[in-house]
């Protein structure tokens, strides 16, 4: 792939710009001109250093969940569980900082993400091991996955956690040491935004992984278990032990959506609180064709989306923010299809 | 002179108000189709509309995190009254409204204390005992069943007040009592509610209140199918399945959100919590051309006789906030 990288990296740029192109045409039937749409969309996700901040909070959890589904993928494994995983890492975060509220200093978000990890990743231990060992099929399995995620969350935090200041389902607040916002020259630059450490922490973890995966044997052999399952099990690589491995660490990834949300932004576990982060991730990762490099800036653009459209209820008569959702289908589907367009050209130049 | 200046201040004020009032709406999930509670809203805020030439802008919230930032993108803009609609955009419009001092803010169902915000609070408790005693009333089976749309304080405090008003009349009525679910989603799931309103319906339940928004339609639709009765909520629903509803608790949410644009164009917006009761028609229970056969007048004069009970006090319908410390 490197010797044809340039192509590719063209043809997957074209994609993107042709899906975009393609989610404006369609505001013309609804009566709005595009162009002002883009605008207001640009100028609602980047025009003031709120509105940045607010687009990079967004961008941090589709992050960690692309990062979270491209780990799965890269092993061959297609999680859908993004969602229930970020569910539970994020209320087993919020959980010990409501039931241990005096652990002092760094210890205190140290000790919630070691949590928010662990609780992700055992969840997706489970399907994770269902497939391996039993050999059902993990799409299926992580979906449920979710359902029991959100009942499961559900039940914890009315039952046990109520925040009995509010009427909305949420835990009671974490002590103030677990709050990494009060000390965090990120949000303060950005002024009110929810924006906090955890953003750089998000891009760290990007690059830590894109070494792993391309820079380390075990990564190396966890990649070939998703190339090629056979190939890798005749060359002595143990896929099932890898496979849970790469689950896990996906889990783990998606359960570190806790950073941004309850310990840089509310300090609570929210019921509801995910703007279909885990399934947006889906589409991060596979714009970003899995490599955690390129899932910085696709979830960068898909949180600017999902920002940028909120304004167009405002700004617009006929468009809503639901617009989102059609721009990211069709960047999907034209980067997908762009995929084909290297293969013709290579095609193309074979024939006589 | 002190008319001359008054004059000329009424002048001055008119001119002021030439440039109409720009008010915006942030419906709760459901939306302002619901029928039910956001509907109140988005019909108080439409009245002011027509009547008195305000620019509205309604907007529907899909995820909790956009609300701040919709609130505040309207006011940095040139909006000067938003009004967000349910307990759950509370925190939102505080944080909104502490950014924005100079803009006007209301809220329903939420206590928000801040200098430039009104907190439209309903005595719901009230109204949901005069259906309750009405549902006993129409009861032949005397059973009877309770049906919310999100479980939470809120909605537990209709359910009380509800439960007491069946027992007063009625006091060896069986009650059953489901929610559709825990979280905002829960105010628009038709599929479940009617589910839950089919098992009540068919355990032998003859009257159901439904207190759960958009999710109220499959409640309307199991009891159609059942040929029983529902109780709709917040707005006049007694049209929806004429001769099945058998009354409607009304919240008027419509009117709270008319008088806070009123007070707006007026100059006169005060912030601090109003509250609306039986006392100034808050809530109440409606009474139209769909439902008249279905009450009769024996019925409707005890009603009566119950809210006149209940506002000079003698009735103390037993409020959840109070017996759970909140508000």
């Amino acid at each position: 792939m490197p010797k044809h990288g340039f192509i590719y990296t063209i043809s997957t740029l074209l994609g993107l710009a042709l899906g975009i192109i393609a989610g404006l045409v369609v505001t013309k039937f609804a009566g709005e001109n595009p162009l002002h749409v883009l605008q207001v969309i640009i100028h609602s996700a980047f025009g003031s250093r709120y509105d940045l901040g607010l687009t990079l909070f967004y961008a941090t959890p589709l992050i960690f969940c692309g990062l979270s589904v491209a780990m799965a993928l890269n092993a061959g494994l297609f999680s859908i569980g993004a969602e229930g995983q970020l569910n539970i890492g994020a209320l087993a975060a919020a959980a010990v900082g409501a039931c241990l509220p005096n652990v002092p200093g760094i210890l205190a978000p140290c000790l919630a993400l070691l949590a928010a990890a662990l609780a992700g990743g055992i969840w997706a231990w489970i399907p994770g091991w269902l497939r391996v060992v039993k050999g059902s099929h993990e799409v299926i399995n992580t979906i449920m996955m979710n359902f029991i995620a959100y009942a499961f969350c559900g039940w914890i935090v009315r039952v046990y956690l109520q925040n009995p200041a509010s009427q909305n389902p949420e835990t009671k607040d974490m002590g103030a040491a677990y709050f990494i916002r009060a000390h965090d020259p990120i949000a303060h630059f950005f002024g009110d935004a929810p924006v906090s450490m955890a953003f750089p922490i998000a891009l760290l973890i990007a690059l830590l992984l894109w070494l792993f995966l391309e820079k380390t044997k075990l990564g190396f052999e966890l990649k070939a278990c998703g190339e090629n399952e056979d190939a890798a099990k005749l060359a002595g690589i143990p896929v099932k032990r890898l496979r849970l491995l790469a689950m896990v660490l996906a889990g783990a990834l998606a359960g570190w959506v806790a950073l941004p949300e309850v310990l840089g932004n509310v300090g609570r576990y929210r019921i509801g609180f995910s703007a279909d982060y885990g399934f947006i991730g889906i589409a991060v990762a596979l714009l970003a064709q899995n490599n955690p490099l390129l899932v910085v800036p696709a979830g960068i653009l898909f949180g600017a989306l999902h920002k940028g459209a909120g304004d167009l209820d405002i700004e617009t008569e006929h468009v809503t923010r639901d617009l989102s959702l059609i721009i990211q289908a069709l960047v999907i589907l034209s980067v997908s299809l762009s995929a084909y367009f290297p293969l013709w050209w290579m095609n193309r130049r074979k024939k006589p | 002179m002190i008319k001359l200046l008054s004059i000329l201040l009424s002048v001055f004020t008119l001119n002021a108000g030439a440039a109409p009032l720009k008010v915006a709406l942030v419906l709760d999930k459901g939306g302002k189709d619901d029928k039910s509670f956001n509907a109140a809203a988005f019909a108080g805020a439409t009245k002011a509309q027509s009547e008195l030439g305000i620019t509205l802008k309604a907007v529907e919230t899909t995820d909790d995190t956009a609300v701040e930032n919709t609130m505040r993108s309207f006011a940095g803009k040139d909006f000067d009254l938003i009004i967000g609609i349910g307990f759950a955009q509370a925190e939102a419009l505080r944080k909104a409204a502490t950014a924005f001092p100079a803009k006007h803010f209301a809220i329903v169902d939420a206590d928000v204390n801040l200098p430039n915000v009104r907190s439209l609070l309903f005595e719901e408790h009230q109204g949901s005992y005069l259906v309750g005693a009405l549902s006993a009333m129409a009861s032949k089976t005397g059973k009877i069943g309770f049906i919310g749309g999100m479980d939470v304080p809120l909605i537990r405090r209709f359910q009380m007040g509800f439960v007491a008003g069946v027992k007063k009349v009625n006091p060896k009525a069986m009650l059953s009592t489901n929610y559709v679910g825990v979280t905002s989603d829960s105010w628009n799931n038709p599929a479940k509610s009617k589910e839950l309103a089919l098992t009540q319906y068919g355990a032998g339940t003859d009257v159901i209140f439904a207190a759960a928004g958009a999710s109220n339609s499959g409640v309307f639709d199991a009891a159609e199918e059942k040929k029983v009765f529902v109780i709709g909520v917040d707005s006049n629903q007694n049209w929806v399945k004429p001769g099945r509803v058998l009354t409607s608790m009304l919240k008027r949410v419509d009117l709270a959100v008319y008088a806070a644009i009123q007070d707006s164009i007026k100059g006169k917006f005060t912030a601090g919590a109003e509250r609306f009761g039986l006392k100034n028609h808050g809530v109440d229970f409606a009474v139209d051309q769909y439902n008249q056969a279905l009450i009769t007048p024996e019925m409707q004069k005890k009603l009566e006789a119950l809210k006149a009970e209940i506002i000079a006090g003698k009735i103390v319908v037993p409020d959840y906030y109070k017996l759970n410390g909140k508000k």
